[in-house]
């Protein structure tokens, strides 16, 4: 077969489409859709990593920093969110054997997040609005350097990002707490006592105490517990951008019909410090407890066994979940005006507790995989590994930073780009996301396709693994040697830094482009195409009879 | 009395070391797992993880401590309000510009207990200064509508430059004051804590 007939048909005849149930068929359009965002941020931060070597003919600075503000938001709310959003979607009923509380509103989430994410993506590429996604006040309403029409843009594109998360929450929370027709009501105390993790955690009292444990089963499993959690940080996140947007298009408001409203009426240390609360849900909240989630989701799904310190596991999901409500004042260690005692407790100690419970969770899946050994190196469970150390190499950078001293030389340097949140995302979230993809891949497909290369997915691992560390070590060297994110450097100060930044950036680009490649030529692209088809079974059907059995089998 | 300069490059030597043995021992879980055990008797059991558990919580507050005794501009910045001031310098930002009350570069004598008084009468921007080699002294925000006052004793005798540290949209992407400041006279240690 050639090439171009793999690519059409795919390997073996490709994904039989038609199988598929409307709950798999949508959770594949999260993912296809989430892939295709994150090569679009792949491809901005590449061209990022270009102008840093040399600037580049077609990029000034204006048209440089619409793309770093587009970047993170492609990469974040258009490929992560749709990535986790989906798995999550199809996960919570296929762990708790219901139905999806609403097909529609699953379907209409990836839609308007797309929509959304486009949106913000044209008012950087056609319009130049660029506050960054930190949007200080009172940047984005600064018209004297940015276009009305970009700023609409960008404030509608993030409003349909977040109704997205909003739909995505109603539909995660409906699916824990209804009860389809003909199965027997569960008790919402003990659901929603499980979904906090409270049950974990009088299990432990009940344990010190002597005592029999308050519940033997927990209601929901751990994952789901995980799912939950983060949830809530993810609607607290979604109010407060909503809230931050509103404002933002007050002030467009403001400044189109001469209300005479001056932005300093806004105070923007108060606005910095709610901006940095909600967001840092995001980055401290619930990246950090979904990926713990996934962890030991998949540590239970490839060693086949429960999860070592199950209770403690629960319990320390809780706590992330408080700890990630006081952490944002790490953001603030250099802003002066802020209270010392904010910077102390929040900003260093509590964030400090950071360490704790990611350490615990790392501890706690490499445990339940070692206890499993002999395992067969998956690609599955290489990039769990990959995943796991990537957040062993950036949480304690970020620690480090997270302490008044030192964010007095590290403060917006490479080093916060690099070090932390590059090799964070790149390494640890999206290699963890890899690992879903690779470990969810039979039981959305009904097991109807087989990889087309193993030898691709290998080079996939290790361009993605040694580019994502390489890259976050470049720049976070040149940021210890003094090199700030956001400047425009034109004598070359830290060329041979970028220029080896840029090395790996290309391969992790590389990377990507080899795992579509060996994602098509598996699927083909008639049955890609077919994702997006109706499908042709019930609503109410997870994976269909013939495919779980051959998956329990 | 201790640099930036020397705190960043025990940072540099400290976590390259920690990403090395933290990259070996991933590799070497990954081999080892794939590996048939000789015994399935186990050293994992609740007390390691306990002892894991409290190296963790020793090392989270523990880092705080450590740069708390060892990096100066920690107690100059939890004690701002009482340690007075031997030169205050007052500068103003505005329309993607640094406003200095003379002419650069101001002098300042080494040891001299230093305020900077950052305003900004528009946007959010940054205040850092820089070595001649690029490496950083030190930084801060600069809020608009707030004094965003900051205390430094300098300990080394050099020329500095001033970049805006904080976005402040493309128009202040290459915001820098070259020659801001000159540090004279560092032939003597002085510490601000010991002239207290």
């Amino acid at each position: 077969m050639s090439i171009k007939d793999i690519l059409i048909n795919g390997n073996n005849g490709g994904l039989d489409h038609e199988g598929l149930s409307p709950l798999q068929k949508i959770t594949l359009r999260f993912v296809v859709v989430g892939l295709i965002f994150y090569g679009v941020a792949a491809i901005e931060g590449m061209l990022m990593r270009g102008q840093e070597i040399t600037p580049l003919p077609f990029i000034d600075d204006s048209h440089f920093f619409a793309i770093m503000t587009v970047h993170p938001i492609v990469g974040i709310f258009g490929s992560t969110y749709l990535l986790v959003f989906g798995a999550f979607l199809f996960l919570v009923p296929y762990l708790m054997k219901k139905p999806i509380f609403s097909i529609g509103l699953a379907n209409f989430t990836w839609i308007i997040m797309s929509v959304g994410t486009v949106l913000v993506w044209l008012s950087g590429f056609v319009y130049h609005y660029a506050p960054l996604y930190t949007i200080y006040w009172p940047l984005p309403a600064d018209f004297t350097q940015f276009s009305v029409v970009g700023a609409v843009m960008f404030v509608v594109g993030i409003a349909f990002i977040m109704i997205g998360t909003l739909a995505f929450i109603v539909n995660i929370y409906g699916t824990v707490f209804y009860t389809p027709k003909g199965q027997k009501k569960q008790p919402i105390k003990p659901l929603l006592m499980s979904a906090f993790g409270i049950d974990g955690f009088l299990n432990i009292v009940n344990k010190i105490r002597g005592k029999e444990p308050y519940v033997k089963e927990p209601p929901l499993s751990l994952p789901i517990v995980a799912i939950f959690r983060g949830t809530v940080d993810t609607f607290l996140d979604a109010l407060v951008i909503l809230g931050a947007g509103l404002l933002i298009l007050f002030f467009i408001g403001n400044h189109v019909f001469q209300w005479g409203l001056h932005y300093h009426s806004v105070d923007a240390l108060l606005y910095k410090n709610i901006f940095w609360w909600g967001l840092d849900l995001i980055a401290d909240g619930l990246v950090l407890i979904y990926v713990a989630g996934t962890w030991y989701l998949l540590a239970m799904l490839i060693t086949g066994r429960n999860l070592f310190m199950q209770n403690i596991a629960r319990a320390a999901l809780l706590l992330e979940l408080i700890v990630s409500w006081a952490v944002w004042s790490h953001h603030l260690l250099s802003d002066q005006p802020q209270p010392e005692i904010m910077k102390l407790a929040s900003g260093e100690m509590i964030t400090a507790f950071e360490l704790i419970t990611q350490g615990l969770a790392f501890f706690i899946t490499l445990t339940t995989l070692w206890l499993a050994r002999p395992l067969k190196m998956t690609n599955e469970l290489k990039f769990l590994l990959g995943g796991l150390l990537g957040f062993a190499l950036a949480v304690p950078a970020g620690i480090i930073q997270a302490d008044l001293g030192m964010n007095r030389i590290l403060h917006n340097t490479q080093w916060v780009a690099g070090a932390h949140f590059h090799v964070a995302i790149l390494v640890g979230l999206t290699m963890t996301l890899y690992s879903a993809i690779y470990i969810l891949f039979p039981i959305l497909t009904n097991n109807s396709v087989k990889l087309f290369s193993q030898r691709l997915a290998n080079w996939h691992f290790w361009l993605h693994l040694l580019g994502g560390i390489g890259m976050g070590a470049f720049m976070g060297m040149a940021g210890i040697d003094g090199m700030l994110r956001r400047h425009v450097y034109t004598e070359g100060e830290f060329l041979g830094y970028m220029i080896l930044a840029g090395i790996c950036g290309a391969m992790i680009l590389a990377a990507w482009f080899i795992f579509m490649f060996n994602i098509i030529a598996t699927i083909g692209l008639k049955g890609l195409i077919g994702i997006f088809k109706p499908s042709q079974l019930k609503k109410d059907v997870i994976v269909p009879e013939t495919a779980a059995a051959v998956q329990k089998g | 009395m201790t640099t930036s300069a020397e705190v960043l490059f025990a940072l540099k030597v400290v976590y390259t070391i920690y990403a090395f043995a933290i990259m070996s021992l991933i590799g070497w879980f990954a081999y080892r797992v794939t590996k048939k055990p000789e015994t399935y008797k186990t050293w994992l059991t609740p007390k390691v993880f306990y002892t894991y558990l409290g190296i963790l919580v020793v090392v989270g507050v523990g880092i705080h401590i450590l740069t708390y005794n060892k990096i100066p501009w920690v107690a100059w910045e939890l004690k701002k309000h009482k340690i007075p001031a031997d030169k205050e310098i007052n500068i103003t930002v505005k329309n993607h510009e640094f406003i200095f009350p003379e002419q650069t570069p101001i002098n300042i004598k080494c040891g001299e207990v230093v305020k900077f008084n950052v305003v900004s009468e528009d946007l959010t921007y940054g205040f850092g200064l820089f070595r001649p080699d690029h490496s950083m002294v030190f930084q801060m925000q600069v809020v608009p509508g707030h004094n965003n006052e900051l205390l430094w004793q300098f300990h080394e005798e050099g020329t500095f430059y001033v970049l805006s540290t904080e976005y402040s949209g493309p128009k202040g992407a290459r915001m820098k004051v070259p020659e801001a400041f000159k540090v004279v006279g560092c032939n003597k240690q002085v510490s601000m804590e010991g002239r207290k």
